[in-house]
């Protein structure tokens, strides 16, 4: 691609410091988004996934906090702006879609307020625009007489027609960057599909760049354009979402595939990967996954953690599988 | 083999009414909740049935129902021939109970967090005043752990290993039916596959009988002999699992199958489904499912199809065929 | 309780001091404090027949003569010099104040005993079985609530006192105080411990308890019960202060503490009829013994809430 990134992390470092320590739930994760991709955050819970979302659009909770490393919104430093500075920018340039869509509305407020009041504080129009602009933003999501709809209150609406709310509300300010913060997970599987397919239409039609965390590889399957996997706060794979899912890299990603029972189909056993994922008070020398990994070394577990720029892009593993994940055929 | 779990036209009504006082002051109806509807399946011995379906289903309500946490409304479920909500023996009562486990999806809220885990996994059998000694640690390394975890708090483990302390509190009566209800949707996909793979090992090894209840298509897929799809508290579909996934026959279970992720289905763009489950206070009439239906004719709407049975499938639909 | 046995471990005691709740004390420099100021009070009141330096209810050793000594001055008539002074009848005021705290302190303790038990039991009952049994239990608890608690103190205070013969009423009197202080402040513990265990009682090792044939008041006791604790110790120490202060104020009134038996409330009402008079010290002290004491217990129990919450952690 040659227009410049929506989004670019570089080197990013979260730190919380604790009275045992100072924990890295994000440590080190690049990456880019351009205008119109999806691209798809995974790992298991605890792998940093979400904190990165919230390190990017600044809403890390303290005492965690961005140590080192830059997030640049169109090529614009903003890791470092300060409280009101960034709150504009997170309305007006990056919007956010949480798991549950009560929590990110106001139970008090119509719908119809919402949408307005952050139109009218983010573009320079007048209320009645700001209202047309509400109606017209419910309508592109889905909601069936929005002009109607406009003045019920959330508790009004069932869960996915919620979501959708919250989608609204997080594009009514036309942002060029969406985070989505497993916007699926709490909606029946009938609901999830429209969700994804209103995600998908979205992004394509506006151009918007979605960062979309979930923990369901199937979810990713479908709408990312690009995968990121994550584990134990770094970023163990990255690239084409066809190319992680069937030819992975990293012998993480290529478990991570094959325990799901999907990929199994028939009544043998699942592959497994042995253990857990560490806790980050207690993480291993060398790369994060090598006491779990069937194929470590030596070099795996002594030398620093392999990093995506150190082993070629795509896999951050000293050895990563060359072939099909399905022969597993090492080199 | 003979059926080990037999349920009769189960129904189970919930009352959501407000308050008495609030009833009179609004001038509201009572609000009653049908949350299983004339349920009737039976599980055989030694083998997995799944209990599919989405929220509101009614697939929790059945597994309450049928360890006894929940009474049922109407119709009845016979475990070895025992009726329980209406057996008068308190010797045949116990034991039965003994005889049927469950296993919760939250591991983090099904183990107390102030007992330690050897009580914990005794319990059991320490309410019944059998003999603990041992007990815990020999189940403990059943289910993957060790011995020396006996003696410490739920909190100093992780989620998939409280779900195998969970799994070793449900041997431990040395049941010969579990019911799992939604076991692994709390847990991460390399842990889940751990915990699935424990619980096929320990089927084989005690002859277990599985009721197995999720709203995950791919791991009932992996897990049952034979699933039954539920839809606003009635049973739609019943069938093998290689029937049901390889010829679903309701609309529903269609849908259900088109709208689950699928990980070989990069971009796909497919008509995601039509509307969102109905309020399970004033479901539709007639079939329940005609709202959302694509094939639903005017006779759906008026009459609730009754099950049929077509080849190895049961299923509740005029169309189907 | 054989399924609860524990077993010592050597390292148990460095476990403790690192564990969070050692070290959310340690590092917080209000609750160290404030947890010192108590242990000295209660240790004072405790051995203040070994520490006073007078015992002001033994007329033996009063002499009249020393009344009025101002604090850390020697007597005009006798020579004598009291650390706080003395009040109208010589008695030392030091004296009287480690004497008062332990009357208070007892009657605190004791009232916060009675009202846990009493609150814990029947807050368990009304969110554990629910029904009619909860309806009765809250709608009481309700009803208690729309009169102030030192209203509803007094009022059983003065039933107590009309029932009792009149030679035992002197005797009879800090008993009476702890049962009308007990009941008035049961509601709390009632209403917090029902809402938890209706919490408790969904999640699923209640559930887990309830399939395998747990009888009721087993899981109550031993899977409920050490569940909703927590919040029920923050209660009992903020609870404790409030109690301290309702039995002075009690004693205030004139219908708590009987003058032979003087806690901090009736030492609060001896000395205010002195305070324009110029003999400040014989209010000052107690109050501000008072004032001690209960901001101590106070600040404590603040502690206590956020070192217990897990979401503060």
């Amino acid at each position: 691609m040659t227009e410049s990134p929506v989004l670019s992390v570089r080197d990013l470092v979260v730190e919380i410091p604790t009275r045992h320590g100072i924990l890295r739930p994000v440590d080190g994760v690049s990456y880019d988004i351009h205008a119109g991709e999806i691209l798809g955050v995974v790992g298991e819970s605890g792998a940093g996934k979400s904190m990165t979302g919230n390190a990017v659009i600044g809403l890390l909770d303290p005492p965690a906090r961005i140590a080192s490393g830059a997030v640049l919104l169109s090529g614009q430093p903003i890791h470092a702006l300060n409280g009101e500075t960034l709150r504009r920018l997170r309305g007006k340039r990056m919007g956010m879609i949480f798991q549950d869509p009560l929590t990110s509305l106001n139970p008090l407020l119509t719908i119809g307020d919402q949408l307005a009041e952050t139109i009218l504080e983010h573009l320079d129009v007048a209320p009645s625009e700001a209202r047309r602009r509400a109606i017209a933003a419910l309508e592109e999501v889905g909601i069936p007489a929005a002009a109607q709809r406009i003045g019920s209150y959330p508790h009004e609406f069932s869960g996915g027609m919620r979501q959708r709310v919250v989608i609204a509300l997080a594009l009514c300010a036309e942002p060029d960057l969406i985070i989505a913060d497993e916007p699926t997970t709490a909606l029946d599987v009938s609901v999830q599909a429209q969700i994804i397919a209103l995600l998908k239409r979205l992004c394509r039609d506006r151009g918007v760049a979605v960062m979309l965390v979930t923990h369901d590889m199937g979810v990713i399957a479908e709408a990312a354009d690009r995968v990121a996997v994550m584990y134990a706060g770094r970023l163990a794979e990255l690239g084409p979402v066809r190319e992680v899912i069937t030819q992975a890299r990293h012998p993480y990603t290529a478990g991570l595939m094959a325990s799901t029972p999907l990929a199994s189909q028939g009544r043998m056993r699942l592959r497994q990967i042995p253990g857990a994922m560490p806790g980050l008070d207690a993480l291993p020398a060398g790369c994060a996954f090598s006491p779990r990994c069937e194929y470590a070394q030596d070099r795996c577990r002594q030398d620093p953690g392999p990093t995506l720029s150190a082993c070629g892009g795509r896999a951050a593993c000293w050895f990563p599988l060359v072939t099909d994940t399905k022969q597993e055929v090492r080199a | 083999m003979s059926a080990i779990i037999k349920v009769d036209r189960l129904t189970r009504i919930f009352d959501v009414s407000k308050p008495w006082l609030n009833r009179v002051i609004e001038r509201l109806p009572r609000a009653l909740l049908t949350a299983v509807s004339e349920v009737s399946f039976e599980v055989e011995e030694n083998s997995v049935y799944a209990l599919v379906g989405e929220s509101g289903s009614g697939k929790s309500t059945i597994g309450k129902i049928i360890v006894g946490l929940v009474s049922p409304s109407g119709g009845k479920v016979e475990i070895e021939g025992v009726d329980l909500a209406s057996e008068k023996d308190p010797g045949r009562i116990d034991s039965v109970r003994a005889d049927i486990q469950m296993i919760f999806q939250d591991p983090y809220a099904s183990l107390n967090p102030r007992w330690r885990v050897r009580n914990i996994i005794a319990e059991p059998v320490a309410a019944r005043g059998g003999n603990t000694e041992g007990l815990a640690e020999r189940l403990l390394e059943q289910v993957g752990l060790s011995a020396a975890d006996a003696g410490k708090y739920p909190h100093e483990f992780s989620g998939g290993q409280r779900q195998r302390i969970c799994i070793a509190r449900a041997l431990s009566s040395e049941p010969k039916i579990i019911v799992c209800d939604e076991p692994t949707s709390a847990l991460d996909v390399s842990v889940q596959s751990q915990v699935l793979n424990l619980m096929s090992d320990l089927r084989e090894e005690f002859g277990l009988t599985y009721l197995f209840i999720s709203h995950d298509l791919t791991v009932v897929r992996h897990m049952a002999d034979k699933v039954g799809v539920l839809y606003l508290g009635r049973l739609v579909e019943e069938a093998p699992r290689d029937a049901l996934f390889g010829d679903p026959k309701h609309p529903y279970t269609r849908m259900l199958f088109d709208a689950a992720p699928r990980m070989d289905a990069f971009g796909r763009d497919i008509e995601p489904p039509r509307g969102e489950i109905p309020d399970a206070i004033n479901p539709p009439s007639g079939c329940a499912f005609h709202p959302r239906c694509p094939l639903a004719v005017a006779r759906c709407s008026r009459e609730r199809p009754e099950m049929r049975q077509l080849g190895q499938t049961r299923v509740a639909c005029h169309l189907a065929e | 309780m054989a399924e609860l046995s524990t077993e010592a471990s050597p390292s148990r005691l460095r476990q403790a001091w690192n564990s969070d709740f050692i070290w959310s004390f340690r590092h917080s420099p209000v609750a160290v404090v404030s947890f010192f100021i108590v242990l000295l009070m209660m240790l004072g009141a405790l051995f203040a027949p070994l520490i006073a330096p007078h015992n002001p209810f033994n007329p033996a050793t009063l002499n009249l003569m020393n009344g009025f000594t101002p604090p850390g001055q020697a007597n005009q008539f006798t020579g004598e010099s009291f650390l706080l002074g003395t009040d109208d009848q010589g008695r030392d005021v030091f004296s009287t104040i480690l004497y008062g705290m332990r009357i208070s302190l007892f009657v605190g303790l004791s009232a916060v005993l009675l009202a846990m038990v009493l609150g814990v039991t029947l807050g368990l009952m009304a969110g554990y079985v629910g029904g009619w049994t909860e309806t009765i239990i809250m709608r009481i608890a309700d009803v208690q609530l729309t009169f102030p608690a030192i209203l509803v103190a007094m009022l059983i205070f003065g039933i107590a006192k009309g029932i009792t013969p009149p030679e035992y009423r002197n005797e009879m009197a800090i008993w009476v105080l702890i049962l009308a202080i007990g009941l008035s402040d049961w509601v709390q513990f009632a209403r917090v411990v029902r809402g938890a265990t209706l919490v408790e009682k969904n999640k699923e090792y209640v559930q887990a308890a309830r399939l395998i044939g747990r009888k009721r008041y087993t899981i109550m006791l031993r899977h409920i019960l050490p569940n909703v604790l927590n919040p029920v110790l923050v209660i009992a120490t903020i609870s404790l202060a409030l109690a301290i202060i309702a039995e002075a104020t009690l004693s205030f009134l004139g219908v708590g503490a009987p003058p032979t038996k003087p806690s901090l409330g009736t030492l609060i009402r001896i000395g205010q009829e002195f305070m324009f008079s110029g003999e400040w010290w014989i209010l000052f002290f107690p109050a501000m013994t008072l004032l001690a004491l209960a901001l101590s217990i106070n600040l404590l129990g603040d502690w206590l809430r956020d070192a217990l919450n897990p979401r503060l952690r």
